[in-house]
């Protein structure tokens, strides 16, 4: 069977730090964060009490969805929406008009998340509880199953391919684009609207916070909570929003000259079996080194052809051993490591979001040719000060070829996604 | 409450629920809600809601379901207040 190649043509991104990709690529090459104090968290008496939350959120909703569907969509279904319409727009395919009845049959979307529809529970259980189901109106159900953030698209785009949500923790919107992907090369589909969307709800985010796994000692400066790397991590801080790429079969966009951020080369995933120090919230080495060469195998090159890491690095003691993985899996000493940098040093960790917010990221860089600095770790953590000169802390102007992108998630689940500059 | 202030009052309930407000414009009691107005079925639970809400009242599924035009909602609501 021939495998047809797989490229990506559009880019949509809602992040706590830019909308848009123009605006998002120079968040990246500036370092802003997008992380913020939140009084509502201090009002909740949250340990941590910044996070991610994109802007301007009604006022951007009201741009891009008509009256009648606006009104029934959660928060993530929002930023799932938003992202998705950009990538499409971005790709330079046209939104039909809702009484145009024709169905693009080659076009579909796997877009995931993590926690999903947790602030629409938030409000109906209180409701449920005193007897007033009757009062809780037409649109929980789409708000509420795990494919919302995907189950709308269908409609505002008219797809006829596979609709669908994937869900894999934080692992969720990097294993989207390589089911994307497969789909695609596998001839199934020519179009694939791949990535992750996750809400800000409390509800979501508390879980974590009673876990003592988000950083509560920079509740007085947002800007420096985020620090993957840093000897002074002491958590993650959670994000939101939505990452969503267009992938497109090669034959399609070079028969309508799409524009092409780059080509996936190959991608894996996997599961460490929650064995050899792997468990529900901490991953197996060895699974996390045989994805990442998984993904090289099936991409066709070498380790020596990586450039550039954009790692899962969230800021919890995991980072040192990531990047102890990163080193084993590509064999590679810590002196000639690739470039590794994290993306939610500036955004926060965006949950089921995160693999497509960092995918979106991994494109432009491939795309324009720079690698954006990974803030708040001067003081690098003492395991990975061998890895120094490595480690980008501002951004680099370089033209480079190939970028592979990691998520790790709760549950000991793994992916790993190649990209590359499209030379033709 | 004159006839003429509940049909206002029930397109302004129905206004986020349509697709095209400009629709609501020329929209008479004959208007039919979900084949004239597009709005689509599953809403007009919500639509029933937000009318007991306006109106004080209470609505069986019944009776919500005999509800095709806003002539229809405007009789069931001036029936019951």
């Amino acid at each position: 069977m021939n495998h047809r190649r797989v490229v990506v043509t559009g880019l949509g991104i809602i992040a706590p730090n830019a909308h848009g990709i123009q605006d998002f690529e120079k968040a990246l090459r500036d370092g802003k964060s997008g992380i913020r104090f939140l009084p509502h968290l201090e009002k909740l008496r949250f340990g941590c009490r910044v996070g991610g939350i994109p802007e301007n959120l009604d006022q951007i909703s009201e741009e891009y969805f008509p009256a009648d569907i606006l009104h029934v969509l959660n928060e993530s279904m929002r930023y799932a929406g938003i992202a998705a319409l950009d990538a499409w727009t971005d790709a330079g395919l046209h939104i039909p008009l809702p009484d145009d009845d024709r169905v693009n049959w080659d076009s579909g979307a796997i877009v995931g998340t993590g926690i999903g529809g947790a602030d629409t529970l938030g409000v109906i259980i209180p409701k449920v509880n005193e007897g007033r189901t009757r009062r809780l109106g037409s649109a929980v159900v789409e708000q509420t199953m795990s494919s919302s953030v995907s189950a709308r698209l269908s409609g505002l785009l008219a797809l006829g391919n596979q609709v669908t949500t994937n869900s894999s923790a934080c692992s969720t919107g990097t294993e989207a684009v390589i089911m994307g992907y497969e789909r695609i090369r596998e001839g199934k589909a020519d179009k694939m609207l791949c990535g992750g969307a996750e809400g800000s709800s409390p509800y979501i985010w508390a879980g974590f916070d009673a876990m003592r796994v988000l950083n509560t000692g920079k509740n007085e400066a947002p800007e420096q909570a985020s620090r993957p790397m840093s000897a002074t991590a002491g958590g993650f801080i959670p994000g939101a929003g939505a990452g969503i790429l267009l992938l497109e079969s090669l034959d399609s966009a070079q028969q309508r000259g799409a524009r092409i951020y780059g080509e996936i080369l190959g991608g894996a995933v996997n599961s460490g079996g929650q064995r050899n120090g792997g468990s529900m919230s901490a991953p197996n080495s060895e699974g996390v080194q045989r994805c990442i060469r998984a993904a090289l195998h099936h991409a066709g090159i070498g380790s020596e052809d990586v450039d550039v890491i954009n790692g899962h690095l969230t800021a919890t003691m995991a980072d040192p051993l990531e990047l102890a993985n990163w080193a084993a899996a590509l064999e590679r000493t810590p002196s000639d490591l690739p470039y590794i940098h994290s993306t939610k040093s500036l955004v926060g960790h965006c949950l089921g979001a995160a693999g497509g917010v960092e995918c979106v990221a991994s494109l432009l860089e491939v795309h324009k040719g720079f690698i954006h600095g990974s803030i708040n770790c001067e003081d690098l953590h003492e395991k990975i000060q061998p890895y120094e000169k490595r480690v980008v802390h501002h951004t680099i102007e370089k033209d480079f070829k190939t970028l592979i992108k990691a998520s790790f998630g709760f549950g000991d689940v793994n992916s790993c996604v190649v990209f590359q500059k499209y030379e033709g | 409450m004159e006839e003429k202030v509940i049909f206002e009052k029930v397109l302004e309930i129905l206004k986020p629920y349509v697709r095209e407000a400009e629709d609501l414009k020329t929209a008479t009691k004959e208007t039919d809600i979900l084949n004239d107005l597009k709005v689509n079925s599953s809403r007009l639970v919500d639509i029933i809601l937000a009318i007991e809400d306006e109106f004080d009242i209470e609505v069986s599924d019944d009776e919500a379901d005999e509800v095709q035009t806003i002539g229809d909602a405007v009789s069931l609501i001036t029936g019951k207040i």
